[in-house]
């Protein structure tokens, strides 16, 4: 990998990311009375978009908000002008990682059909955004804040809408424990406008439709990728896909995920997810597993279905990533989920020099230094930061985000006694052996049961 | 900007702790109070929806049947002092001390049970008693939704914490 691309600015991202700071500033002040400063920040959103298909529009909505007068239509529209900008910063980053890696990044070409008549409870929850957006982040309240409750309580049984559920849900617990709002001495500003437009987008009809194929084939697991909040846990497998024509190999991902309540936590999340995708025994058992039919998005996530999933063969994850990695082509990022946030490109690295200086730990390549995010991993695992530290070799996916690339490591090779030894990110996410793992799924196990219990008790009365 | 301001991943909620469940399967602070079910000892059946108001230290407990916890007459009761421990372990004492508006900073959950019970706080009705129990139940109804695996890109935006295992 060229650490020094990754280092280097890209071009145009800073001025887009201007425009974005324009709508996050409004946002913050909220937009019922704007004053001078927010509705120049609508402005600046609005000339950023002038020349794209959405530049009408958004000049409407603009103009609208500006005056204290914005209906929900204007705020769909000032969350997707502020979306398509940091598209195209995704879509910058994603030519120099492609160039650091040397993968060239798919196509994003391709539409969304949308249209359609949005259902009755996502309506509500849009009619919630637009309230949150005139209150502002500064004019949050409790009262605010809870009336997305119901909302989330009857979107969350229903795996269809369960994007916007997952994310309304971990975006209203920040901030209900920020409330209220004026006591606030520093606000997430990109953060919440990332959340508040994505949730905005997602109450468009057909905004999650996707294409779907299937593939056959075989699947060699490089690491898992764990995300959570109080009240959700995802676990990402990415892997790299040999399809049995012999075509291209690919990289793709698999994913599971479930809402838990927020005192299940560490291992009790991989106990969680564990019996939802078989794929999570083979990550930790070391093997591959034999595709046939296997469903896939356009842009390589497989929509797991057990049956039609085996397992393979002993796969060694560093030996997929230095042998089958670099010729692993990648699939397009579908147009809505285009966002710095979401790129997480796997690489290989070695012969990298391991520097900590206090907390910020680098990876020196060919003398330049990549920053490494171990924050990132779970600590319901046997990979630790300080194991990262004396690693010699790596698995991990780069990211982006406030202004700087970062790797996170999925696994690390180091070196005990002579010894090379790998350790694994999500090594605990099919069941864990060693003595740390049991002791914390033993206790894991205990919360559970008592929650089981608690609710076969009492929530069917 | 600084670069918490202008991170998409920036941490905004510290993480919960890990603590056994057996007593005390719910506590929370939220509605301006800290709030939580303590199971019974005696009766499986039973729980106790106990609460301690931030501030005023205003104190209620009752069973899930509405009946008035025999402890709670005028004082604190012991499942007001398993919700204050519990609290402590699930998100540290910094946090249920600012919460509750306890100069307790640095101490423990028996000096944040201590200062409020020494300000002699008064006795609630047990208004509360119902929302909380609603939200307990609703907690509880996580436990039975159904697992997905269609990805969800949203959830890029909520890295895991290294501080619980
Ligand atoms: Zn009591």
């Amino acid at each position: 990998m060229r650490a020094d691309l990754l280092a280097d600015p890209v071009d145009g991202v800073d001025e887009v990311l201007v425009a974005v700071a324009g709508v996050d500033q409004a946002l913050a002040a909220g937009l019922l009375r704007p004053q001078p400063a927010q509705v120049a920040g609508l402005a600046v959103l609005a000339d950023a978009v002038a020349g794209s298909p959405l530049g009408a529009r958004v000049a409407e909505a603009a103009e609208k908000a500006a005056a204290g007068a914005a209906g929900e239509e204007h705020f769909v529209s000032l969350a997707v002008a502020r979306i398509a900008l940091l598209g195209s910063v995704h879509d910058a980053l994603m030519v120099r990682v492609g160039q650091a890696t040397g993968r060239a990044p798919g196509d994003s070409s391709g539409s969304v059909a949308g249209g359609g008549q949005a259902e009755n409870l996502v309506l509500a929850a849009r009619s919630w955004l637009a309230d949150l957006a005139r209150a502002g982040w500064q004019g949050i309240d409790h009262d605010l804040v809870s009336g997305a409750e119901p909302v989330i309580s009857a979107l969350l049984p229903e795996p269809r809408l369960r994007r916007l559920a997952a994310l309304l849900d971990g975006f209203a617990a920040e901030l209900a424990a920020s409330c209220p709002g004026s006591a606030l001495e520093r606000i997430p500003s990109r953060r919440w406008g990332d959340l508040w437009s994505r949730a905005m987008l997602l109450t468009l009809p057909g905004a999650t439709e996707v294409p779907v194929g299937t593939v056959t084939g075989r699947l060699l697991p490089l690491g898992v990728d764990l995300h959570e909040h109080a009240t959700a846990a995802q676990a990402q497998v990415h892997a790299v896909f040999e399809p049995a024509d012999g075509g291209t190999p690919r990289l793709v991902r698999a994913s599971v995920s479930a809402p838990k309540p927020d005192t299940i936590i560490g291992a009790g999340i991989w106990q969680l997810l564990r019996p939802h995708l078989s794929l999570l025994a083979a990550v930790s058992e070391g093997r591959s597993m034999e595709l046939a039919d296997m469903p896939i998005t356009g842009e390589g996530d497989l929509l797991w279905r057990d049956e039609h999933a085996r397992l393979g063969e002993p796969a060694d994850p560093f030996a997929t990533a230095r042998v089958v990695l670099p010729a692993a082509s990648a699939l397009p990022t579908a147009p809505l989920d285009r966002h710095p946030a979401r790129i997480a490109v796997p690489v290989f690295l070695e012969g990298y020099f391991a520097e900590q200086a206090g907390e910020a730990l680098t990876f020196s390549l060919a003398g330049q230094p990549v920053v490494v995010d171990t924050d990132r991993v779970p600590a319901a695992g046997p990979l630790t930061p300080e194991a990262v530290a004396t690693s010699n070799a790596c698995i991990g996916l780069v990211r982006w985000d406030a202004g700087v690339f970062r790797v996170q490591p999925l696994a690390v090779e180091t070196t005990v006694r002579k010894k090379v030894v790998a350790l694994h990110a999500g090594a605990w996410a099919g069941g864990a052996v060693d003595k740390a793992g049991v002791k914390a799924e033993k206790a894991a196990t205990d919360a559970a049961t008592v929650l089981r219990e608690r609710a076969g008790r009492l929530l069917r009365k | 900007m600084s670069d918490w301001e202008s991170a998409s991943a920036a941490r905004v909620l510290p993480p919960a702790r890990p603590r056994k469940l057996s007593k005390v399967p719910f506590v929370e602070l939220a509605d301006g109070r800290l709030q939580g079910v303590v199971s019974s000892g005696s009766d499986i059946e039973r729980v106790y929806v106990s609460s301690v108001a931030a501030g005023s230290y205003d104190f209620a407990c009752s069973t899930n049947n509405n009946r008035p916890c025999g402890g709670a007459r005028g004082a604190f009761c012991n499942h007001i002092l398993a919700l204050v421990t519990e609290a402590v372990l699930q998100y540290g004492v910094e946090r249920v001390a600012r919460y509750l508006r306890v100069d307790a900073a640095g101490m423990d959950a028996q000096a944040i049970y201590s200062i409020m019970m020494g300000a002699r706080p008064s006795q609630a009705d047990s208004a509360a008693a119902a929302q909380v129990f609603s939200r307990f139940l609703r907690h509880l109804a996580y436990v039975e939704l159904p697992a997905t695996t269609a990805p969800l890109p949203e959830l890029q935006w909520f890295p895991p914490t290294r501080v619980v295992v």
